[in-house]
């Protein structure tokens, strides 16, 4: 299998705080892959680590064969190969859904604006935004954000998309939305890397289920494995306490 | 209080009255708008995150430290001695004989430069961190982001600080008659040298100078409105034809 993204080592300390432990892991091509864990567990800085919002501490992220910690890469253009879904969205309050959805391809990419509307709008149908693309994001709903975030995000069309808990700040009604376009987008074969509380959507979506504790990666395998049959104690307790609270 | 008074002394100099409030509004618009540019340069790079490289490193505190005496200084010392400095110094040091108006727009300028640079820093600091994530996350570098996602919400949130800046300026360039700048205060003065008619004068320069900087608020608030736009998204009044 191709492998699109390898992390050795990799290490993160805000201060005297290790927040990220040698964590060693990696995606391969087309695989979902979803990190489960308690918060604060170190789940958002792993994904926030692989696209460089923060800095790792030490260790190695091979993409494409190149270790994108080395000096002299370019890190703006490898951030382009991954599409990031923030938990707050994040859209462009000055832009509105298609402009939201094209300026990363205009200003980076360098693409024309007519093929950044296009790329813009077919990626919209995908999300079921695209009756929206005049609106400003204070005029959508949170499920709606969510949903023209993750359209910014393919109409880069990303090597991996990496979603940091994407529903954890909606109201429980529009959970649904947002993790059917998530699962649409699992069936067309994305590589994806999804950060999430939802353990059932975990289950149902994922090839691989990552848990962490602690800032290490305490247990990873199929998604059978870890919830039927956890092999770590940690695991059992962690899905014992959020499984009752569900 | 005789009206018949001003209103004479109005209508025998109005052109005069014209004149002066002009040159004010030129030197203000001007002045508001190059020192807004001069404070948004400034609050970018003021915000540039610390480089990896040393080099690069002392160089970006270099440039800040110049432009913070730059707003000390500006900030914390009267316009008026400002203007005497520099109009005065620039012809005593360097031989340069300023044109009176073009002296007057570059010390407004650089004074309104001052405090904006401090608005727009304000202005960036208060807009989300997740805007700057994710635009870098979208990969765009220092500039693409500021540019294209947090200078416009920056603008957008600068506006009444930066309509106040425009209503000081217009009032604070009746200072510049000490550098003998043809601006209302100046044009006043000289009206009164003729008719010793101190208070019905100042009286109507007082209603000129109240007259332009309400409007200037008025016109700058329907101009926040319209950038706002409405609260609520019509689907079928906003389809777009494909």
């Amino acid at each position: 299998m191709e492998r699109v993204l390898d992390i050795k080592h990799l290490s993160k300390s805000f201060g005297s705080n290790e927040v990220l432990k040698d964590i060693n892991f990696s995606v391969n091509k087309g695989e979902v892959v979803s990190i489960i864990g308690s918060s604060g567990s170190g789940k958002s800085t792993l994904l926030r680590c692989i696209n460089l919002l923060e800095r790792p501490s030490s260790g190695k992220i091979i993409y494409n064969g190149k270790n994108i910690l080395d000096n002299g890469i370019d890190i703006y253009e490898y951030r382009t190969k991954l599409g990031m879904v923030f938990q707050q969205f994040n859209l462009f309050n000055n832009h509105n859904v298609l402009s939201n959805c094209t300026v990363g391809q205009i200003k980076v990419l360098k693409r024309s604006k007519e093929e950044a509307e296009e790329k813009a709008i077919q990626y919209l149908k995908v999300v079921g935004m695209d009756k929206y693309i005049n609106a400003n994001p204070k005029q959508l709903s949170g499920g709606q954000k969510q949903r023209v975030a993750i359209a910014r995000a393919l109409a880069m069309e990303p090597d991996v998309m990496l979603f940091d808990e994407p529903t954890s700040a909606l109201d429980p009604e529009m959970v649904g939305e947002v993790l059917k376009v998530i699962k649409e987008l699992a069936e067309m074969g994305l590589t994806m890397l999804v950060v999430t509380h939802e353990m059932e959507f975990a289950k149902e979506v994922s090839d691989r289920v990552v848990f962490m504790d602690k800032g290490i990666i305490a247990e990873e395998g199929i998604p059978e494995q870890i919830f039927n049959n956890p092999i770590q104690a940690r695991t059992r307790e962690f899905l014992r306490r959020t499984l009752k609270a569900v | 209080m005789d009206f018949q008074l001003v209103k004479s002394i109005f209508l025998d100099n109005w052109p005069m009255f014209v004149r002066g409030a002009v040159m004010t509004i030129v030197i203000s618009v001007i002045s508001t708008l190059v020192g807004a540019v001069i404070g948004l340069l400034i609050g970018v790079v003021r915000t540039i995150p610390t480089p990896e490289s040393n080099r690069k490193k002392v160089a970006l505190r270099v440039v800040n430290t110049i432009f913070s005496a730059y707003i000390e200084y500006f900030r914390g010392t009267p316009m008026i001695v400002q203007a005497m400095v520099i109009f005065y110094g620039s012809a005593l040091l360097f031989d340069i004989h300023m044109n009176r108006f073009v002296a007057a727009i570059l010390i407004v300028s650089i004074n309104t430069g001052a405090y904006m640079a401090e608005i727009v820093r304000g202005g960036i600091v208060s807009i989300d961190k997740g805007q700057f994530e994710a635009a870098n996350a979208i990969g765009m570098n220092h500039t693409q982001s500021m540019f294209n996602v947090i200078l416009p919400q920056v603008i957008r949130n600068i506006l009444p600080a930066t309509a106040n800046e425009f209503v000081i300026n217009i009032k604070d360039t009746s200072v510049l008659n000490v550098i003998g700048v043809t601006e209302l205060f100046f044009q006043t003065k000289s009206i009164t040298g003729n008719n010793f008619k101190f208070f019905e004068s100042y009286f109507i320069a007082s209603f000129i100078y109240l007259l332009m900087t309400f409007s200037i608020t008025r016109i700058l608030r329907l101009f926040e409105k319209k950038l706002d736009g409405p609260e609520n998204y019509d689907i079928v009044g906003n389809q777009m034809q494909i």
